[in-house]
């Protein structure tokens, strides 16, 4: 038979974000891999080099609405690491306790992602009922769900009192009850198991050549953690364990994240033990000598890395952000090969990916002009011009189909 | 500090060019400035020979004349190498290391869409990020780019006319 190419987005199968996946298939399987990405290209980076460092740390909060905390403490690290500002010990552990909450969030996300993908939907309904008890504490704590804008140069901008870090353990508590039975789901429960198992492979070797990143390379044993490596924050005092597995697939990427969530437990509970007293903020200068910095930071998702240059003004000379999902974007067409075309949503949806974060900058588009409308047939000439310039024609299919309607 | 002091030992008596040239920063951070014709030897002696596994990341920058590019490669240990090289704006070549890091090709196609970088040896495939459609020799993240760019003669809104 021959080889059949199918374009999978820019409208996504497995999640709400504009991507290109362009599969040549040979019958059920794929046998070729292409990607098309940038959809969600913003301009965050160009638009950093015009704005102050301040105003600077909520545009980089909105590169991701998942890892927001992530990105603004890594770009204030290399910040204050340039302008060489020691932060208080207590804003330390307040960044660290935000950082941890919010890879539960995301990882209970993902596991409900991961059971809708795979028919499964119960799970997304547990495993998001729980997800509410960690966004409501982020609420109450932060005043939002998302985006909670804790950081500021040289400390945090809210302290949390005894009685809320109180509520805290309350929601850990609950989380933690609710986890083990969401691990005896995933490691016991005979369907989930044979529906992930040996979907997505990935050798330990390809994870190693393809620079993959958080849970999806410690699936395939790459024993990479920037909090235990490159340690920031306070993860230097705290004790926690590594998760690695060896099954190199979808199963082995679900096991990691859900006993991930349980050292994520562990660690709050270590951290509002250890929780310092004092301020919570130094003060900062509003021009940063001229320097550079590279910082690291193990998101939800895996190593998310910024550059920071500054230039000795009030604005940053170039702002660098490599977000976890395009480190492990280019695992997804070697995972993929050789499978069959139903497992690519949860295969893709198997490596966590934030379309938004992997696309960050550029495509400044001016609000003026006229404006175009476009009728509808003129849309759907425009369609297939587009997909033929892909390489992607119909025009046999759509033939023999007429022919049989005859 | 030791760890960071050998590696930097080790790369001087590899390459004595690169004597004054190497920045220990703080713990686990290392700068080096190689020039374009060293660039390579460096480049995989490092990823080879030292155990800089994992490309971080290949940052690019508008320097004035040259285009700065840094690779940032990391050990399993936590050190990061930031190895910078240059090329002339008039002349922007870089050779590619997607054959020692496969997975870089991305990295490198943003260098070529949003800073013009021209990279020899890599692979076909399709643009990433800009738009297809997006007018040619505009690169945004140029210090002389700005978006009133796009409009005019070879600007956006005639592409779109054209189709």
């Amino acid at each position: 038979m021959a080889k059949v190419t199918i374009p999978i987005g820019p409208q996504h199968p497995a999640l709400k974000e504009p991507e290109c996946f362009i599969v040549t298939l040979d019958g059920e399987r794929i046998s070729h891999m292409d990607m098309r990405l940038g959809y969600n290209h913003r301009g965050v980076e160009k638009a950093c080099e015009a704005r102050t460092y301040v105003q600077d740390i909520y545009l980089i909060e909105r590169v991701c609405g998942i890892c927001s905390h992530s990105h603004s403490t890594c770009f204030v690290q290399a910040v204050e690491e340039i302008a060489g500002l020691q932060i208080p010990p207590r804003a330390t552990y307040i960044r660290t306790l935000v950082a941890e909450l919010e890879r539960i969030h995301s990882h209970l996300l993902w596991l409900g992602v991961a059971g809708h993908e795979i028919g499964f939907d119960t799970l997304l309904m547990y495993t998001w009922r729980d997800r509410e008890a960690v966004m409501d504490i982020f609420a109450a704590l932060t005043g939002n769900r998302v985006n909670y804008g804790m950081n500021t140069l040289g400390g945090v901008r809210r302290d949390f009192t005894k009685e809320q870090l109180a509520e805290v353990l309350k929601v850990v508590d609950i989380c933690e009850e609710r986890t083990k039975y969401y691990i005896e789901v995933c490691t016991q429960e005979p369907t989930l198991i044979n529906r992930l198992t040996g979907v997505g492979t990935l050798s330990h070797e390809d994870a190693m050549r393809l620079g993959t990143v958080g849970p999806t390379g410690r699936a395939s044993a790459v024993d990479k953690d920037v909090r235990r490596d490159d340690p920031y924050l306070a993860y230097k005092d705290l004790s926690f364990k590594v998760i690695i597995d060896n099954h190199n697939d979808v199963f082995g990427r679900a096991v990691v994240r859900v006993l991930e969530l349980m050292e994520s437990y562990k660690l709050i509970r270590e951290i509002i033990a250890k929780m310092p007293d004092g301020p919570v903020t130094v003060k900062a200068p509003r021009k940063i000598q001229a320097g550079e910095a590279f910082s690291r930071y193990e998101a939800p998702r895996g190593e998310d890395t910024h550059y920071v240059k500054a230039n000795g003004t009030d604005k940053p000379e170039r702002v660098r952000v490599r977000a976890p999902t395009m480190a492990n974007l280019q695992s997804v067409a070697k995972m993929l090969e050789n499978n069959n075309l139903a497992d690519v949503p949860i295969a893709i949806a198997a490596i966590d990916p934030c379309f938004s974060c992997t696309d960050r900058m550029i495509g400044i588009r001016r609000g003026r002009g006229t404006g175009n409308s476009m009728r509808w047939d003129d849309l759907r000439n425009y369609g297939v011009k587009w997909y033929r310039k892909q390489g992607i024609d119909f025009t046999d299919l759509n033939r023999k189909l007429a022919k049989k309607q005859e | 500090m030791a760890n960071e002091e050998a590696i930097k030992k080790e790369l001087t008596d590899k390459f004595p060019f690169l004597a004054d040239k190497i920045v220990i920063k703080r713990e686990r951070r290392l700068f080096a400035d190689v020039g374009q014709d060293h660039f390579r030897e460096v480049f995989e002696h490092a990823a080879k020979k030292m155990d800089f596994v994992h490309l971080c990341i290949i940052t690019g920058l508008d320097d004035g004349d040259n285009l700065l590019f840094i690779y940032h490669m990391a050990r399993m240990d936590g050190t990061v190498l930031n190895v910078k090289t240059t090329a002339p704006k008039s002349n922007p070549v870089i050779k590619t290391i997607t054959d020692i890091f496969p997975g870089g090709v991305i990295y490198e196609r943003e260098l070529v869409d949003l800073l013009g970088a021209k990279v020899e040896g890599l692979p076909p495939g399709k643009r990433y990020p800009l738009p297809d459609d997006w007018p040619a020799n505009q690169y945004p993240l140029r210090k002389d780019w700005n978006p009133d760019m796009l409009e005019g003669k070879d600007g956006r809104k005639e592409e779109v006319k054209n189709g």
